[in-house]
């Protein structure tokens, strides 16, 4: 079974160090997501958030923090277990938990900046499902202008006092322990900005609303508040101030490169799943695939998914060889989610009056890609990143 | 992030001559050329002498030896001084590959040196009024006629159709077996009585490509004329090739992308509006950011359907995917970086108004792109 042997674009050939390990785990995942989360996103989607006991069966199971060194509880995967846990959810239809936020964003947070005590503490528990993670970023104010966040952490004898507001916090509901960014020296700037570790049960916390959005029903999304939340030092992630901004964009790449492996995924999915609706469905005498427009719009589409699968490769394949640049990531998040968001439209489009029920899976996947062109940075940061890079007033 | 595998030393050292030539054999005449509406033939000779003819030719043949790489270090150069006439490749990658693939011994021997050295000009001779894609409905025959052929018939949009001496003619050997009633000739044009030439086509790019109308009135043709020596190999011959020439076209959609995004942001860091430099407006950079993104990706595409050429994965609907695709982004980022070069992008002296009207003609040619989307569609 190759990489993306689910993949429409037939001709497509990975060049990817995919193994027999690689292969035995896509199918334990497709099984599970297939199995065990797919039948359940109605319900979920009703709930509006995930049981805690789907997080600890994926841990069970090896599903959350692959990439974790075994001496905390992980299985010191490569890149490509992520990769292929993303991909296996998105084909399964399977929207919530959102794992790879747990696997892939905040779990190497700690791994690479976390002191010997954090990795201890966390690492384990949000491997195994114990504790479900999240983290507070944007602020009413403040999204993609992250240095306008106005969260602060006021050192006290040996705590710091946290106080703000955050909002749109994906797990937020669910979380055990949110990673906070507060700025610890207000007129520092970029350089003012700390990361913390805090668990929701500190006097101070509260959640607010989980907030309604248009797609990704299942995944809680909430609003969180600290009224001077006490924590102790050694909640200050690496347990040095003023390195939070660092932290987060350096992380930025590879979550925009998740975020577009996702993408790869969905338009797929809604290739193979439109490919069959128009084979099977007839208007005026003829399948629709028999109309030279469906045929062409497809064939556009498959192209596209080609084309964002050969680029996502290459980009895979420089990352795992730690040469990806914030340009060429920046390029692929936008590009990936552009057209993940054209072709689902156009599968829509091509279902007709189906397209906009929600018991057809297309119809959905409209709803949840929406987001796609906004988090991990809204496309247009993308395009600025990229257009810095050309030379410009604001050449870097 | 751009690393070809297979792309050598040796071929910066070809990209070094190769510059060189352009710069001094073609960038000073390329003005005079375009108003003529054709290359001279002294630039065959010159270009021949100086090893960019049949690169991929067999040194056995007086090629190159090379391979695609040489292909497109050639096209990049072109594009580079804005000379995106297809000129060398249309005779070496497109034409050549015919003869050195499906031609006799005798064939190869006759054609292929003189072609690598420039004294054979080719160009190929498919389209005709009626049928342009739809290659099975030519009317051009080839009646056997005791010892050889009588070739009457007439086409049409023939690159290399004024300038060549050599050309490639697609005939209908048996008019009642559809596609497997269609041979290839080899057609010297010196040699061929009742052969005509008629006007050479005013288009709205890429100038300095002659286009011709040609005429074939009873034309005698001898027996060892016929590619490969046996009839209605045509068709599949020409089917046969599509793929690479696709990927050759690709080339050339990707090297002028890149060079539009490369002038635009030159030209945007200089110009002044409003008190400040364009570049930097946010729609400018954002626009450019949209370009650059769409050229990377171009890029990428193409070597990695490089990479499956030379591994032979290479196939009709990877050519077809990547002719489309690229084409078409050609279009729209040279469109984007005429309009951030507002006036002057009118103005035919800025080479971003030039490649806007060149890179038109890489949605029709080489097979349109609609014709691309119907075979990608039926693999449905």
């Amino acid at each position: 079974m190759s990489a993306v042997a689910h993949s429409v674009s037939g001709a497509f050939v990975s060049k990817l160090p995919y193994s027999p390990e690689h292969e035995i785990f896509r199918a334990q995942a497709r099984r599970f997501f297939e199995t065990e989360v797919a039948p359940m996103q109605a319900e979920w989607d009703t709930a509006r958030i995930t049981p805690r006991s789907i997080w600890k069966r994926a841990g069970e199971l090896g599903f959350l923090c692959p990439r974790v060194p075994e001496a905390y509880g992980g299985m010191g995967t490569d890149f490509l277990f992520s990769a292929i846990l993303t991909e296996e959810q998105v084909r399964a239809g399977a929207i919530a938990p959102m794992i790879s936020l747990q696997s892939d964003v905040i779990a190497p947070y700690i791994v690479l900046y976390g002191t010997e005590e954090q990795k201890t503490r966390y690492l384990p528990k949000m491997t195994s499902g114990d504790c479900i993670a999240s983290i507070a970023m944007t602020e009413p104010s403040g999204g993609s202008d992250l240095q306008a966040i106005r969260t602060i952490a006021r050192k006290e004898g040996d705590h710091y006092l946290i106080s703000g507001q955050k909002t749109f916090i994906s797990n937020g509901i669910n979380a055990d322990m949110v990673i906070v960014a507060c700025k610890t020296d207000a007129g520092a700037g970029a350089k003012g900005m700390s990361l913390f570790l805090v668990d929701t049960d500190a006097p101070g916390f509260s959640r607010g609303r989980n907030l309604k959005k248009l797609g990704q029903h299942g995944c809680d999304t909430a609003e969180l508040f600290f009224d001077n939340v006490r924590v102790p030092q050694t909640a200050l992630l690496g347990g040095e101030e003023g390195r939070g901004f660092a932290q987060l964009m350096d992380r930025l790449v590879e979550e925009r490169l998740m975020a577009s492996i996702a993408s790869a995924a969905m338009i797929d999915r809604a290739l193979g799943m439109t490919i069959q609706y128009v084979k099977d469905r007839k208007a005026f005498g003829q399948r629709i695939i028999d109309f030279q427009n469906t045929r062409f719009k497809l064939a556009e589409a498959k192209t596209e998914a080609m084309v964002v699968r050969v680029f996502l490769e290459a980009c895979i394949a420089d990352f795992m060889e730690g040469r990806l640049d914030a340009a060429t990531s920046a390029m692929l998040k936008y590009w990936s989610t552009e057209q993940q968001c054209a072709i689902v439209d156009d599968c829509v489009q091509l279902h007709g009056g189906y397209g906009y029920i929600l018991d057809y899976p297309i119809a959905r996947m409209w709803l949840d890609g929406r987001i796609t062109k906004i988090y991990g940075g809204a496309n247009e940061i993308m395009k600025d990143i990229v257009g810095r890079t050309l030379g410009g007033r604001n050449a870097r | 992030m751009i690393r070809p595998r297979h792309y050598t030393s040796a071929h910066e050292d070809f990209r070094t001559s190769v510059r060189r030539f352009m710069e001094r054999e073609c960038l000073p005449h390329r003005d005079e050329w375009q108003a003529a509406g054709r290359t001279p033939r002294e630039l065959w000779h010159k270009a021949g002498e100086a090893g960019l003819l049949c690169t991929k030719v067999g040194e056995q043949f007086g090629g190159g030896g090379g391979d695609l790489y040489h292909c497109l270090i050639i096209i990049e150069e072109q594009t580079r001084i804005c000379f995106n006439e297809l000129t060398f490749y249309l005779h070496s990658d497109i034409i050549a590959p015919y003869i050195e693939l499906y031609g006799t011994e005798d064939q190869k021997a006759r054609y292929l040196p003189k072609m690598a050295a420039g004294e054979f000009v080719a160009a190929i001779a498919m389209t005709e009024p009626g049928a342009g894609s739809d290659l099975q409905a030519i009317r051009t025959t080839a009646r056997a006629d005791g010892n050889g052929y009588v070739l009457n018939g007439q086409k049409v949009f023939i690159s290399n159709g004024q300038v060549g001496n050599l050309i490639v003619v697609a005939a209908k050997t048996d008019s009642g077996a559809g596609a497997k009633g269609i041979s290839l000739f080899l057609l010297e044009t010196d040699r061929a009585d009742g052969f005509t030439r008629g006007k050479n086509l005013k288009k709205i790019g890429c100038k300095a490509q002659d286009s011709s109308e040609l005429f074939f009135d009873n034309v005698r043709l001898p027996p060892e004329s016929l590619l490969g020596g046996v009839e209605g190999q045509g068709f599949a011959q020409l089917m046969r090739r599509l793929p690479e020439e696709r990927l050759i076209m690709a080339m050339s959609a990707v090297a002028n992308m890149e060079e539009a995004v490369t002038e635009t942001v030159s030209y945007v860091g200089e110009r002044k509006a409003f008190g400040q430099r364009l570049g930097d407006f946010q729609n400018t950079r954002f626009k450019l950011a949209e370009a650059k993104t769409k050229a990377t990706l171009a890029r990428t595409f193409l070597e990695y359907g490089i990479d499956s050429f030379i591994d032979g994965t290479f196939d009709a609907t990877q050519g077809a995917m990547l002719k489309w695709w690229t084409t078409q982004r050609q279009n729209e980022v040279a469109d984007e970086c005429l309009q951030l070069h507002g006036g002057y992008g009118y103005m035919t002296e800025y080479e971003i108004a030039r490649r806007y009207a060149d890179s038109r003609l890489g949605r029709i040619a080489g097979g349109t792109n609609e014709i691309m989307k119907d075979i990608i569609g039926r693999t449905l």
